[in-house]
């Protein structure tokens, strides 16, 4: 028989005492009611200071502004862990602005969360005189302190911070990198000034639009038409600057991309205007012109939709921590990675990473490789074993001496790998590049065609119906559909937890016909195991006898045991004996008690279990084998339906640096067992999708390590997993939240639903030309024609797009 | 009618200068923030929970 031991759940306490029970400051259920000042409860001391901090400094709005606000402060760490940002090397790389008074520094605080958080951070000023005032910025989850140099220092503001619980990120990426938003300040400036100069262009023209009503005084017509030439060119010169460079750069590739026709198109709708307003033989189509780099412009805005909290750049400098703790003659002082030598001597806590090749000097090492091989058991060193960076330590505090410098170690080799040396391109042709191929060269055709035409009759009529078909065949809203369908989409993605870096993703995501998956911490939920005890039914005596022995082990798997057993461990432990690779056994209420593996207790190793190759512990009690606890990794909700339903459109391939541990289970999964690779180096990773390509896939990765950070890259469409958006994930083209991991096959349906929607948007556009191409090649443009033309079409595809997007988004029941 | 004119495109100018300003100096970098900041209180309305609360008769009730 088998029992589950749950965890502590927040829902088994009864609802009367809830209330009670929920942390004051943070809102986690407390263990006990044993840390409470007055009728508040806390969960923890670090709750417990930030509270106390926040009431000297008659700060408690904090909790009125919304309902337990706070963060639990990081615990067991060193006070003066930040003293490296005082490094004259490191200092000026993380300051924004120092005078010899007064310094500024942004910090990065992903725990930052609402509107408490904000209130509470602008007024550190108060907590605090030597700052003089703090400034939040939300969506990039930044905080802005200028503080008085004399008086404080850099590390100071950082443990400020991280006393109050918004721990300040500060990693070896974020050093030396300035944010660049002059790009998108840019686009508003742009957009500004082409809606400026189109609203007044058109109101200019407006007396032309009834020139047939009643006549216009032609000295009128002159000035309006000089003003709207001098409206317009700012926009020629500044606003669609980037139409012509990228037109260039796609000519210079030998493509033609939809750039093309419409630096064509705007071309010659300026110089045609300015040659009628300069001969007076007529007003141009200046409002058509800065209309149409008015709705182009307001397209851009709308596909350039950023989540600016989210980094799609990241590599292994920012996983990596930028302090390290190093002993010097037996005194830890905490200096930066960088100057790691080979020889040097450090410390590593508990959950810290290793931030370099190493020899372990001092105790027993419990590292878990999760995050960096995908191994999901951690492994055991004993002194003198090498240990490779990234790793992370769980249990007591080791020493080691490094060997190779960070830059140097075996992990951080992965990045000297081509992929990530040259620039990454899509080789999926985007559709409307393919499109406005054959558009441009049609429309030259038929431009060329007309005025050979009319060349017959009349010169001027020849050239005025060449530059007509050029006009109106600016493919405005060809331009348009893609960005507004795309961002649509993408919109909607964002809001179901899947955020794509850019709309180019969305597309190459219907593209897709292979499927390569990474077990560990993608399948699987981080973190999270399932501890089973096969075997007769413990007694509750019994499990109290078992949590007081595994009480005395720092090994992970002790203390999972630990954690699962839901009873009080009272018994005292004699002869407590831990044997490395082992087990772990002592004499607790007169009796013995072993728990350990297979071979150590005496017993047969099971050929069902070297198959599936579970963790098992196995407990003997009086040297009587009573049962054993397993334990196994947790998949994600809504795994196998989503696997059964994309098996069947995609080839699926399972890459893994775990062991054939549960093979079983994955078999069963993805339906056979020549599509699942173990054991698989990040190399191997990479070298797959890159085999799988030259045979024609076009694969979409999904993974979430850095041993998977090749293989993102390589891939069509590299999509990373995490639990929480504002930790560490690898490089990659989209970020989707763990707990939507069942949705993938829908955003993958919605895709595909969005290119067909782009394309029903090129035909209406291609009647919208076809009409206006027959006006122009008839010799009949005018520029009311155009100026209804244009935006009607542009905002009838616009709304189109838009509309039918969300409504097939709706249908799939992803609003 | 040229003044008018010569009136309203000053006007237009000034709104327009008014718009490139607010961006370069910075308005449209964060578009969140000040709209929560803009609703909390500028005066304290907490006061101290009394010292004599804290390790007074409510607390030791609790042991």
């Amino acid at each position: 028989m088998a029992i589950n031991f749950g965890k502590y759940e927040a829902g088994q306490i009864p609802a009367d005492q809830q209330k009670a029970m929920i942390c004051f400051h943070c809102g986690e259920p407390c263990p006990d009611d044993n840390i409470s000042i007055g009728d508040k409860s806390f969960c923890c001391h670090g709750c417990k200071t930030v509270f106390e901090i926040l009431n000297a400094n008659e700060m408690c709005d904090y909790y009125t502004i919304e309902d337990t606000p706070g963060i639990t402060p990081k615990q067991d760490l060193i006070s003066d862990r930040f003293e490296y940002l005082d490094d004259e090397t490191v200092k000026p790389q993380v300051v924004d602005f120092s005078d010899g008074k007064t310094e500024r520094v942004t910090f990065h605080s992903p725990t930052m969360h609402c509107a408490s958080c904000i209130w509470l951070l602008e007024k550190l000023h108060e907590m605090d005189s030597r700052i003089y005032s703090s400034v939040v910025n939300f969506p990039r989850k930044q905080v802005t302190i200028t503080y008085n140099r004399e008086e404080m220092k850099l590390s100071e503001t950082a443990a400020l911070l991280s006393s109050l619980g918004y721990e300040p990120l500060v990693n070896l990426d974020t050093v030396g990198k300035r944010e660049q938003s002059s790009a998108e300040k840019k686009l508003y400036l742009k957009i500004g000034l082409a809606g400026f100069a189109f609203g007044n262009v058109m109101i200019l023209s407006f007396p032309e639009y009834l020139s047939r009503v009643g006549s216009v005084d032609p000295t009128f017509k002159t000035v309006f038409g000089y003003l709207s030439l001098l409206l317009s060119i700012p926009i020629l010169l500044f606003a669609s600057k980037d139409y012509y460079q990228s037109a260039w750069a796609g000519i210079k590739s030998r493509t033609v991309n939809i750039d093309v026709p419409i630096t064509l198109g705007i071309g010659m709708l300026f110089f045609r205007s300015l040659w009628e307003i300069l001969t007076q033989t007529g007003v141009g189509y200046l409002d058509s012109f800065t209309g149409l780099v008015f709705f182009l412009l307001v397209g851009r805005l709308f596909q350039q939709k950023t989540y600016e909290v989210l980094s799609f750049e990241r590599d292994y400098k920012s996983f990596f921590p930028l302090s390290v703790t190093r002993m010097i003659n037996n005194i830890e002082a905490v200096v930066t990675v960088l100057k790691q030598k080979p020889g040097d001597r450090i410390v590593v806590r508990n959950q810290e990473l290793i931030p370099a090749d190493s020899v372990l000097l001092k105790t027993e090492a419990f590292i878990d490789y999760s995050f960096v091989s995908g191994e999901s058991t951690p492994v055991t060193k004993n002194a003198g074993d090498f240990i490779y960076a990234g790793g992370r330590q769980a249990g007591t505090t080791i020493e080691l001496e490094v060997i190779k410098e960070p830059s140097q170690s075996y992990l951080t080799q992965l990045w000297n790998n081509d992929v990530f040396n040259k620039p990454r391109f899509s080789r999926l042709n985007v559709m409307v590049n393919q499109v406005s191929h054959y558009f441009t060269f049609g429309v030259l055709a038929i431009a060329i065609i007309a005025s050979l035409y009319w060349l017959q009759f009349d010169t001027a009529t020849g050239i005025k119906v060449f530059t007509a078909v050029l006009i109106v065949a600016c493919p405005c809203a060809l331009a348009l559909s893609s960005p507004f369908a795309l961002g649509t989409a993408m919109r909607i993605f964002g809001r179901k937890g899947f955020y794509v870096k850019n709309t180019d993703t969305v597309e190459a995501l219907s593209k897709i016909n292979t499927i390569v998956m990474d077990k560990t911490g993608t399948l699987t939920e981080s973190g999270q195991e399932t501890i089973e005890f096969s075997g007769d039914r413990l007694a509750h005596e019994d499990q109290e006898i078992i949590k007081s022995l595994v009480q005395h082990s720092t090994h992970p798997l002790s203390q999972k045991i630990f954690q699962a057993l839901d009873v009080d461990a009272i018994h005292p432990v004699a002869k407590f004996e831990e044997i490395s690779g082992k087990g772990i056994q002592g004499h607790v209420s007169g009796r013995e008690i072993k728990l350990g593996s297979t071979k150590w207790l005496g017993l047969q190793e099971d050929a069902t279990d070297a198959e599936d190759m579970k963790t098992r512990v196995f407990l003997s009690i009086n040297e009587e084998v009573i049962g054993s606890f397993l334990i196994a990794n947790v998949f994600r909700k809504g795994l196998r339906p989503l696997l059964s339903d994309l098996k069947k459109q995609f080839s699926m391939f399972l890459l893994s640096g775990d062991t054939e541990r549960e093979k079983a289970t994955l078999v069963n999964l993805f339906g056979s067992e020549e599509n699942l690779q173990f054991r698989q180096t990040p190399e191997n990773k990479l070298d797959f999708v890159s085999r799988v390509q030259g045979e024609g896939a076009h694969v979409l990765m999904v993974g979430d390590g850095l041993n998977d950070a090749g293989a993102l890259r390589a891939s069509e469409v590299g999509i990373a997993i995490t639990d929480d958006v504002s930790a560490f994930s690898p490089a990659s083209d989209g970020i989707l939240t763990g707990k939507n991991l069942h949705l993938l096959g829908t955003f993958i349906k919605m895709s595909k639903a969005t290119t067909s929607v782009i394309v029903a948007s090129f035909v209406i556009s291609i009647i919208y030309n076809v009409v206006g191409v027959s006006f122009a090649v008839a010799g009949k443009l005018s520029p009311l024609v155009s100026a209804i033309l244009m935006p009607a079409s542009s905002i009838s595809v616009v709304a189109f797009t838009t509309f039918t997007t969300s409504l097939r988004a709706r249908m799939m029941k992803l609003t | 009618m040229f003044i008018l004119m010569a009136f309203s495109l000053t006007a237009s100018l000034i709104f327009l200068g008014a718009y490139i300003w607010s961006v370069k100096s910075g308005q449209f970098d964060d578009k969140y923030t000040p709209s929560v900041r803009m609703l909390f209180e500028d005066k304290k309305t907490s006061k101290k929970t009394e010292p004599g609360l804290i390790s007074g008769e409510k607390n030791e009730e609790n042991k």
